[in-house]
């Protein structure tokens, strides 16, 4: 497979650009793997990409039972940021965040990663101390992070309705400058393409239906295309981590609700980097095609429709124009809804699980997307070594029997109260 | 939008109705640490169906044990609980 470069496309302006080749091959599954990946999400791709490169082991198989990247990678609102409260997201968080910050290299492949700023407004005075803890514990960190006054935050985002009046007036900020967006669907193309290139076997349209068991230990899967034998079995699987879990008898803390997003009309730059208020809980960016991108609450009970409920867009839209009220004059353009698997304390589950040979990846609530490289450098790392790596340690299944929960924002085991 | 036919005051829009939690996750106050953690902790998740308790807060309050299919929304059954269910 050719390295995409300048050069590349110089040589096509000889030969009307014909010489490309399909970015990743589509092989029959073999009989066995090393490994096999449940789910060719960015994180599933990710973690065999790094299997592969870092691990040096490359019989491993990703299964997808639609096509790779078309459920939650391709559902999110491209977010990537760092700015969480407590240390073990730090840690893993900023990790990612670095790794982000180089991965359109070292996959060869545009992420178009644009650290644009990622700010979070605060609307009270309670709202402003919230932030400035939320500053000092991420610089404490090393992360970077910037109360901003008002003034500040007008002049870096003008559409804003900064009025005194405004229904949700706005007292400053917090920003995270090397925060911002990337391209969701280039980061499962870019993964996929790299891992195939290792020599990774990609099979789309590949649905496991259940564990081939010896004992309790896990040694293939039953799928749509046949078993497949695997050394080790990874679930990676987003939303229907459940449900994938439940074939080997495992019950979960995870529930899965549905997240929607919306895009309107693609208009000229208006929206200078990622807004978020986490008092209201909404989203805003601009895409680089020009569309604004909103996101809101999860519809707060159980789904696995992938379609949502108008009245919660309805609820995200009307915070969105209540912020910045020249939003009302677009038109909307599209919906969405994936399947989040929204885990008991807020945080991921990412190890080992009581089933010998079968790990998980799972519990990524709403924010998956920004994990996807540290999640699947810290998988592999699980699944190659048996261990986990430093950086997944505290984000184990076991941490809710041990009452160690990872929870930044408080609120106990109801996931449809975050 | 589901329409949620509440025991008492009949098919009402979902949006006045909450999402509690699952049936089998409500915690008996004499349940023993293992099982109450269990409860708190897990879920079935079912790509299926599952009971569930929801309640009329924007309209009577009232208690409901929905049965409905997570991935259709079909509603299989309601029933009230609590002490407006007694005769």
């Amino acid at each position: 497979m050719t390295k995409y470069s300048a050069l590349g496309l110089l040589r096509g302006v000889f030969n009307g650009q014909s010489h490309w080749q399909p970015a990743w091959r589509d092989p029959e599954p073999k009989a066995n793997y090393d490994v096999v990946i449940i789910g060719g999400g960015g994180h599933g791709l990710a973690t065999a990409y790094y299997l592969a490169s870092v691990h040096g082991i490359r019989n491993v198989a990703v299964l997808e039972k639609g096509w790779i990247g078309g459920g939650n990678t391709g559902r999110n609102t491209t977010l990537v940021r760092s700015n969480y409260r407590q240390k073990p997201l730090h840690d893993f968080f900023e990790f990612g965040l670095k790794m982000w910050e180089h991965l359109s290299d070292e996959l060869n492949y545009n992420v178009m990663f644009s650290p644009r700023g990622a700010l979070m407004l605060g609307h009270s005075d309670a709202d402003m101390t919230m932030l400035a803890q939320r500053g000092d514990a991420m610089r404490v960190d090393s992360i970077d992070a910037e109360l901003l006054s008002r003034d500040q935050v007008a002049k870096l985002e003008p559409q804003l309705d900064m009025s005194r009046d405004a229904r949700f007036p706005i007292e400053g900020g917090l920003i995270q400058r090397r925060g911002g967006t990337a391209r969701h669907d280039a980061v499962a193309w870019g993964y996929a393409r790299a891992a195939d290139r290792l020599g990774v076997d990609i099979i789309q349209k590949c649905e496991v239906t259940g564990f081939v068991q010896q004992g309790d230990t896990v040694v293939g899967v039953e799928t749509t295309r046949g078993r497949i034998g695997a050394g080790r079995t990874a679930i990676c699987v987003a939303g229907h981590s459940g449900h994938v879990a439940a074939m080997a008898g495992l019950t979960l803390p995870v529930e899965s609700q549905t997240l929607q997003a919306l895009v309107t009309e693609g208009v000229k730059p208006m929206i200078n980097g990622v807004i978020m208020s986490q008092s209201l809980h909404c989203y805003i960016s601009q895409s680089d095609k020009g569309g604004i991108v909103m996101g809101g609450d999860p519809d707060n009970w159980p789904s696995y429709a992938q379609r949502g409920q108008p009245m919660v867009t309805e609820g995200a839209i009307a915070q969105a124009i209540a912020l910045v009220p020249a939003l009302s004059r677009l038109r909307m353009l599209r919906t969405w809804g994936g399947v989040t698997d929204m885990s008991f304390d807020g945080s991921p589950i990412i190890g080992t699980t009581p089933v010998p040979n079968l790990y998980l990846n799972g519990g990524w609530c709403y924010g998956g997307f920004k994990a996807t490289p540290a999640s699947g450098w810290t998988y592999a790392h699980t699944l190659a070594t048996s261990t986990p790596h430093p950086l997944n340690a505290p984000f184990d299944l076991d941490r809710f029997r041990r009452g160690d929960t990872i929870d930044e924002n408080g609120v106990g085991p109801m996931p449809n109260h975050r | 939008m589901m329409l949620i036919t509440c025991s008492h005051c009949g098919p009402r829009a979902q949006t006045e109705f909450t999402y509690e939690r699952t049936v089998d996750s409500v915690v008996q106050p004499d349940a023993d640490p293992a099982q109450a953690m269990e409860q708190l902790f897990t879920r079935a998740n079912p790509r299926g169906l599952d009971d569930e308790l929801w309640r009329h807060t924007f309209g009577c309050r009232a208690w409901l044990v929905m049965t409905r299919h997570r991935v259709t929304h079909q509603i299989e059954a309601i029933r009230a609980v609590g002490p407006e269910a007694l005769p």
